[in-house]
Formats: structure tokens, sequence, C-alpha cells
């Protein structure tokens, strides 16, 4: 014991180095579980603050884009509402509200900070749990869909762009529904890879992919982007589909988190078959 | 020696937020991300204890994690530099030592033996943190490329940097 005791007194540098190593490999592995130390990332108070000065400070450099883009929706929603289309007699049609359930919610958020160039992509954005953010959720802006949601304190949250080595959504071809995963393979931040595609599907440059309802977190029928090209790789039966991903991740500043208010419900349910099939 | 003391405070600052706020927003392609905050370990003066330097950079990259979600990663890339750094430094040593009181730069040491040093420093760091981060070898030779690229631009940044520390020190 004594020995023992001497040995780690002479050598204490190279076992403070390993017991430093340690806590590094600690931390990471508790991070990478789904609800992980969430005082070690950049939704605790100080880093978000400074994050927070920084994006206030730049989006007045985006102001002329954003407006662009807010004239561009306000346009599409002006088209939509009662005022562009003519009354239609009560008598003939009564529209009945319990037809329509409201399945997603959308909440308005803005993103604090944001990374493009790691192998796993995160952003930060101004809601957490106090707004009602719980993780799962989706993250789209106009132009497409952005992430989703990892951790939340009570102000802030942290998300998974779908720049990130471990996120796959389930997206699919718009003219024929075809899906597959769509997986980000790091080199550029424009792109990502649409797999899985069977090669009997017909596929073009300039096709238009949007999310499936498969995955329970983004709404069917958002816009993902278009096929930029796409190879069938030696040996197997799938297609490859570089995709152009619509949203620029360079740019962006408001972003709408999406609540599936029967998440929970669906879940529960698939799990419960699962459990019972796997008996 | 209190006077030092804030001058190193003040430049883990600086080079801190110049990491967070300025360099993370540089994007010159996936596979070059720059690394400058790694020149505070690089310039701590040479009579540091060892111990010290490695608590001080286990911190560091602390410190940088909690900016960039990365919990463990940089801590743990910087705990090695800070361990290895004492062999480095043995390495490198002069015939007649090390003066006291001086600081690593190419004011102090000539440029040819800061390069041969911050190079292996940096190399070392990006190694260990690139691979780290990807966590498996399917990439492998991607991962080399970006190591070595990224390994090039940080060296080249923290080589222009060090100036703006060395010149002040002149000034003094």
């Amino acid at each position: 014991m004594k020995n023992i005791l001497i040995f780690l007194y002479k050598n204490n540098f190279f076992f403070i180095f390993l017991l430093l190593e340690c806590i590094c490999c600690v931390l990471l592995i508790k991070n990478n579980g789904y609800q992980g130390s969430s005082l070690l990332n950049s939704s605790n108070e100080i880093s978000s603050k400074i994050y927070e000065l920084q994006t206030n400070a730049k989006e007045y450099l985006l102001l002329k884009d954003e407006n662009e883009r807010l004239a561009r929706m306000n346009t599409y929603l002006i088209n939509r509402i009662k005022l562009g289309y003519a009354a239609i007699p009560l008598k003939t049609y009564v529209k009945n509200d319990t037809l329509y359930k409201q399945e997603y919610e959308f909440m308005s958020g803005k993103v604090i900070n944001n990374t493009i160039n790691k192998r796993s992509n995160y952003l930060t954005l101004n809601i957490g749990s106090a707004q009602g953010i719980t993780h799962d959720m989706a993250i789209i802006t106009t132009d497409g869909i952005v992430g989703i949601v990892k951790d939340v304190s009570e102000n802030f949250s942290s998300a998974m762009s779908i720049l990130h080595k471990d996120v796959r959504v389930n997206c699919q071809l718009k003219k024929d529904g075809i899906f597959g995963p769509l997986i980000w393979d790091g080199s550029d931040y424009r792109f990502s890879n649409l797999t899985d595609i069977p090669t009997h599907a017909k596929i073009k440059k300039g096709d238009t992919v949007i999310t499936s309802s498969l995955s329970g977190i983004f709404p069917e029928g958002i816009l993902v982007g278009f096929v930029e090209s796409f190879e069938q790789k030696a040996n197997e039966s799938f297609y490859s589909v570089k995709v152009r991903l619509s949203a620029d991740f360079k740019k962006i500043n408001h972003v709408s988190v999406i609540k599936n208010n029967y998440k929970a419900e669906r879940d529960s349910l698939e799990l419960k078959s699962q459990i019972q099939s796997d008996r | 020696m209190i006077v030092n003391l804030i001058k190193i405070i003040i430049r883990f600052i600086i080079l801190i937020l110049l990491q967070v706020l300025i360099v993370q927003n540089i994007r010159l392609g996936s596979y070059i991300i720059l690394f400058p905050y790694i020149l505070f370990i690089l310039l701590l003066p040479f009579e540091t204890p060892k111990l010290l330097v490695l608590i001080i950079a286990f911190i560091t990259g602390l410190t940088i994690d909690m900016f960039y979600d990365t919990a463990g990663m940089h801590a743990a890339a910087c705990s090695l530099i800070g361990y290895l750094r004492y062999y480095i430094l043995k390495l490198l040593s002069p015939r007649e030592g090390y003066d006291q009181g001086m600081i690593p730069n190419v004011d102090s040491m000539g440029p040819i033996w800061f390069i041969t040093y911050s190079a292996l420093i940096i190399f070392v760091h990006n190694l260990f943190f690139f691979y780290l981060e990807i966590f498996r070898f399917n990439e492998f030779f991607k991962t080399l490329l970006r190591v070595i690229l990224s390994s090039f631009g940080t060296f080249c940044f923290v080589y222009i940097v060090q100036f703006l520390f060395y010149k002040t020190d002149r000034n003094k």
C-alpha cells in the first residue's frame, strides 16, 4: 500500500493528467445522452448572455434580408385569409370546426448562436421551457427545415442542426412519396444526402424533397431542398441523392418551433405495440 | 509578478473572446477550422510549474467547451497539450536552458524555434480533437485532411496574433 502511494506521488504529473482526461471522457459520454449535462453547453447563463449580445448587434446587418423574407411571407399569408375569397352563403355551406383538430402548433424564436463548420453542429435559441419548448421539437424557417431541439433551460434551448452527424430526418420525394433518411456527410453546409432511395424511383435534377410524417417530429410536406445529383454506388441497390438544402444555414435568424400535440400519444402507442411484439 | 499575472489574465479573456465572438464566425469551408485560443497555452511563461500548466490548460478547454457545446472535447485536447508542453519544451531547450521570466514567443526565442514549438503543439491538439470529435475510423482520411489543413490555418493565425502581444511587451 505504501509503495503504491509513493509510486502515485512520484508520478503525480502523469496521474493528474490521466484523471483530467477521465473527467473529460465522463463529460463527453454524459453529454452524448439525449438530455445530458446542460451545465456545459451554450444554453447556460453566461455564454448565452454573451451570444445574445452578439446576435443583437449582428441582427442589424441582416435586417434587409429579414424584411424581404417577411414581406414575402406576408403576401403569401394575405393571399390565404378571407379577404381574398368571396363569401359563400351560409345556407349552403356550414363550416364545422369539429372536422379539424390542430395537430401542430408553431412558436417563433430567434437563433442566437449557430455553427455550420463542425461535424456536429448546434443552434441556440432564445426561447426555452418557460415558453413551452421541450426536447424533440422541430425547428424550421420559412425556407426549410433547420433542426431538432435537444436541451432546454428556462429561457434558452440548444438544438441539433440537421448538419449533425447523428441527426436523421425522414424525407420523401414530393412527386411520388418515396422516402428515406436525410444524413449529412460533413463536407458542405449547402448539401445533404438522401439515402436508401430504391433504384426504380424516377429522379430528375431539381425534384423537390419534403419531410415525411414518419418521424412524428416534422409535419409532412415541409420543404427540405432540391435534388442536385444522384448516383448508384457499386454493389448497392439504392440511390444516394445529393440534396441542395433550401434553408441558408449561414443566414438563419428567425425560426419557428413546431410542437406536435399528439406526439406523446403516438409515441406511447408505438412503444406499446413494439413491446407486445417483442414478447 | 502581479503585473505578469494580470497580463496573463487579460490575455486569457482577449483570446477566449476572440475565439468565441470572431473566429467562430470565420468560415473557410468545413476543412479549415481555426483554434487560435491555443496561443494562450503556448504563451504561458517558461517557469510556470508543469502541474499548473496542466490545470490551466484544462480550465481553458472547459471554458471553450461552454461556448462550443462540446462538453469535454476541447478540455481533453487542451489537457493533452498541457501535459505534453513540458516534454516538448524539454526537447527543444537550448544548450544553456531557458532564461527566467521569459515568454515563449518569436521575440525572445527566434522564429525557427517558435515555429517548431507551436506547430508541434497545434498539430497534436488538432489531431486529438478531430478524431475525438468524429470518434470513428470510417472517415479516416477525410479527418486527416481536416487535421492537416486546420493545423496549418491555426498556425498561420497564431503566428500573426502573437505579434499583438509581443508588441505590448516591447513598449514596456
